[in-house]
């Protein structure tokens, strides 16, 4: 709430800008002016983990975003940390770089949280911050980014980047063999090249088409960002006069990959996304452009880690499971949203 | 470079020393009859040079010409994908050419991207996506040009080095584009506007005009205008420039209005290509316009540039791109070479500059003995 009227506030201070010399306001063709996305969270009932335990203090730190991606991931793990009653909620933003994290994780040490959930910038880089924090006691939930020390973690919790290309490239198959398509021209549209769950997703996709004795034809390196998505698609599209299918890595890019497509009037091609914005699949469920499937890599990774760590430092297990504490590796798994269960994802775009 | 505290007694520190006779050659005498002087400022050595960045670029479409012959001997693609070329180089071109002026003018201005993301963002947000297409462009353009005015007036009157003051406005304005977009990623839902981008006129998109009606304007006010000799005089020599009667503070805040400007009009048109505004978008134009500007033959410490030079820099820029990505080469690759041009072009522009500097030193001797 607290959140909702910060926004109505600095929008309308920023609107009183906007409107000197605009007198009118048409009411019902506010665009952007929609409700920060629903985040995702899981406190309903029925859930025996959910009755209130210990109270607990998680510190939660990640990238200070510019991405819809990880935006998503802080307001997910606000959303769940709000929905408990037992838990105190203490978020530091991480800075612009690992440096830059890892000084403001170890203010966050001295505050002796009972539980630490993390998004760290680099896991290898800050696998130190993991391995101090554990050993002054303090359980580490890693949020998606690896740390290749095992010391360092108490859980770790991530999406499945490799899982993404599999299939994705699995989906592009199908889809070829049911259109009878011969020798496809297919490519793809990466997202940072320098990122190591770029290489992993490229991986995975590879190896699936080449098990298919298929493999890409052309693969441009993307930014994350709508106008670089829109920058490497034309120059793809300019580089393939005939393609059959498109990866495009991620749904923000994808906005601006779509918007290539179109200024370039081309569609003799079908597109799977990844991530699964809420933009990509109400794309998909309208079925009125060349975006036929996105992959998920679902920021309610966020929320998930955020209750698990309150099990954690409550000493709780999952109720589901036999174990009487948490595991230690959670990977979520890479589902293909398409036409037909797009009104079941829905809730989870971002 | 801000200009010095008044006093008349020591000229501003500059390396090589400052030479009048140079100062007067860049600033002051432009024989308006020379060899091909029409094309640029300088009496000759910028045409040289822009011919020379043509030949490059003759160069690299017969590498492509070579390296994917099945592509180029299709008429229809050859000119699509020129097309295609001057559509990705009119983003960054628009922001090269108020980079020039401040470079021109003795300054640097690397908060250009962080306009571009700023005055973006801003147009699709804030509810002004309401006020239709002319309301965008009109945000657009008064974010674009106030930002350029603080960072002027910093410059100028809060005697801030540029490389500090812009570096820090870079920093600032993505962060306000952030906390304004909310992180997020904003659609552009105005039909108007993304058809700047997917409009074609006389089978030429609307892009490529808009970036020839910028280069145009940027071309008479730096050659034809009053505001472009002082903009040469100011960046030759600031205190030369105060000292002939021209307020050199003011001037200084205004070349860098003009280079918000220009990012207001590429924060329209980037909008119009991808369709929604972000605060991580136009990613590192800064370093793209100062290596344009640099490989245009625009000296880097001032008082002497073209905006045609800077131009085929960024056209240059593009076509290499395209060629990587039409022969599926990776981007690192393309960035190295990228890096190898840029030094490459630095390091012929100081042996031509220094020729040019022995010249004229020879030439006033001859003159005053």
């Amino acid at each position: 709430m607290t959140q909702h009227s910060r926004d109505m506030s600095r929008r309308r201070l920023l609107f009183g800008g906007a409107a000197v010399g605009a007198g009118v306001l048409l009411a019902g063709c506010t665009s952007n002016e929609q409700t920060p996305t629903e985040a995702q969270t899981n406190a309903a009932g029925g859930n025996a983990n959910t009755e209130p335990g210990k109270q607990v203090t998680i510190g939660f730190s990640a990238p200070a975003a510019d991405h819809g991606w990880i935006a998503a991931i802080t307001n997910n793990a606000k959303a769940q940390a709000a929905a408990y009653s037992d838990v105190e909620f203490n978020i530091v933003e991480a800075g612009a770089d690992a440096a830059a994290q890892r000084a403001v994780l170890s203010t966050l040490i001295s505050q002796t949280p009972d539980v630490i959930v993390l998004l760290p910038h680099d896991g290898k880089e800050l696998n130190s911050f993991g391995l101090e924090a554990m050993q002054a006691g303090i359980p580490v939930v890693n949020l998606d980014r690896a740390f290749p020390d095992a010391k360092a973690y108490r859980l770790q919790i991530k999406g499945d980047n490799y899982g993404m290309g599999v299939s994705a490239a699995t989906f592009i198959v199908e889809q070829l063999k049911a259109k009878g398509v011969s020798n496809p021209v297919i490519a793809e549209i990466a997202g940072m090249d320098e990122l190591e769950l770029t290489q992993e997703r490229t991986q995975g996709f590879n190896d699936t088409l080449a098990q298919n004795g298929l493999r890409v034809a052309n693969r441009r390196a993307a930014r994350f960002t709508a106008d670089s998505g829109q920058q490497e698609a034309a120059q793809l599209l300019q580089a393939l006069p005939k393609i059959d299918a498109i990866w495009n890595h991620d749904d923000d890019q994808g906005i601006g990959v779509l918007a290539a497509i179109s200024q370039a009037s081309r569609n003799e091609f079908f597109m799977v996304g990844g991530a699964g914005s809420k933009k990509a699949m109400e794309d998909i469920q309208a079925d009125n452009t060349v975006l036929k499937a996105t992959v998920t890599y679902s920021p309610s990774m966020a929320s998930s880690a955020i209750s698990l760590a309150r099990l954690i430092a409550q000493g709780r297990g999952m109720s589901d499971l036999v174990e009487l504490q948490v595991p230690k590796e959670i990977v979520l798994a890479s589902e293909t949203i398409t036409k037909e269960n797009a009104g079941d994802y829905l809730k989870l775009g971002f | 470079m801000s200009d010095s505290p008044p006093t008349t007694t020591q000229l501003p520190a500059q390396s090589p020393p400052v030479d009048p006779a140079e100062t007067e050659a860049a600033g002051h005498h432009r024989p308006a009859t020379g060899r091909l002087s029409w094309w640029h400022g300088d009496g000759g050595e910028g045409a040289k040079r822009n011919l020379a960045l043509i030949g490059v670029l003759l160069a690299l479409f017969v590498i492509g010409a070579a390296t994917r012959s099945d592509l180029y001997s299709n008429p229809d693609w050859v000119w699509a994908n020129m097309l295609s070329i001057l559509k990705l180089a009119s983003v960054v071109g628009v922001v090269t050419v108020g980079m020039t002026f401040v470079i021109i003018g003795g300054g640097i201005d690397l908060s250009v991207g962080a306009i571009v993301a700023l005055a973006g963002v801003w147009c699709t947000t804030v509810a002004t996506q309401n006020f239709g297409a002319g309301g965008m462009i009109f945000t657009a353009v008064v974010v674009g040009v106030a930002v350029g005015l603080v960072n002027g007036a910093l410059i100028a009157y809060g005697r801030l080095v540029p490389f500090i003051a812009t570096l820090a406005m870079l920093v600032a304005a993505r962060g306000l584009a952030a906390e304004i977009s909310q992180k997020q990623t904003q659609i552009s839902e105005n039909s108007t506007i993304n058809g700047i981008a997917s409009t074609d006129l006389l089978g030429i998109p609307l892009l490529v005009y808009i970036l020839a009606a910028v280069v145009a304007a940027g071309w008479v006010l730096l050659n034809r205008t009053t505001f472009g000799r002082r903009t040469v005089a100011v960046g030759g020599n600031p205190e030369a420039a105060r000292l002939a009667g021209i307020d050199v503070k003011r001037h200084t805040v205004l070349l860098y209005a003009l280079s918000g400007l220009c990012c207001g009009i590429a924060a329209i048109m980037l909008t119009a290509q991808a369709t929604s505004a972000q605060a991580a978008m136009a990613n590192l134009y800064e370093l793209d316009a100062i290596a344009a500007v640099i490989i245009g033959g625009t000296l880097l410490s001032g008082g002497r540039g073209t905006i045609i030079g800077s131009l085929l820099g960024v056209i240059i820029f593009a076509t290499i791109t395209n060629l990587f990505a039409i022969n599926g080469l990776s981007t690192e690759a393309q960035n190295m070479v990228k890096g190898g041009i840029i030094v490459a072009a630095v390091l012929i522009q100081q042996v031509q500059f220094r020729s040019i500097t022995q010249f004229l030193r020879r030439n006033r001797l001859t003159t005053t003995t």
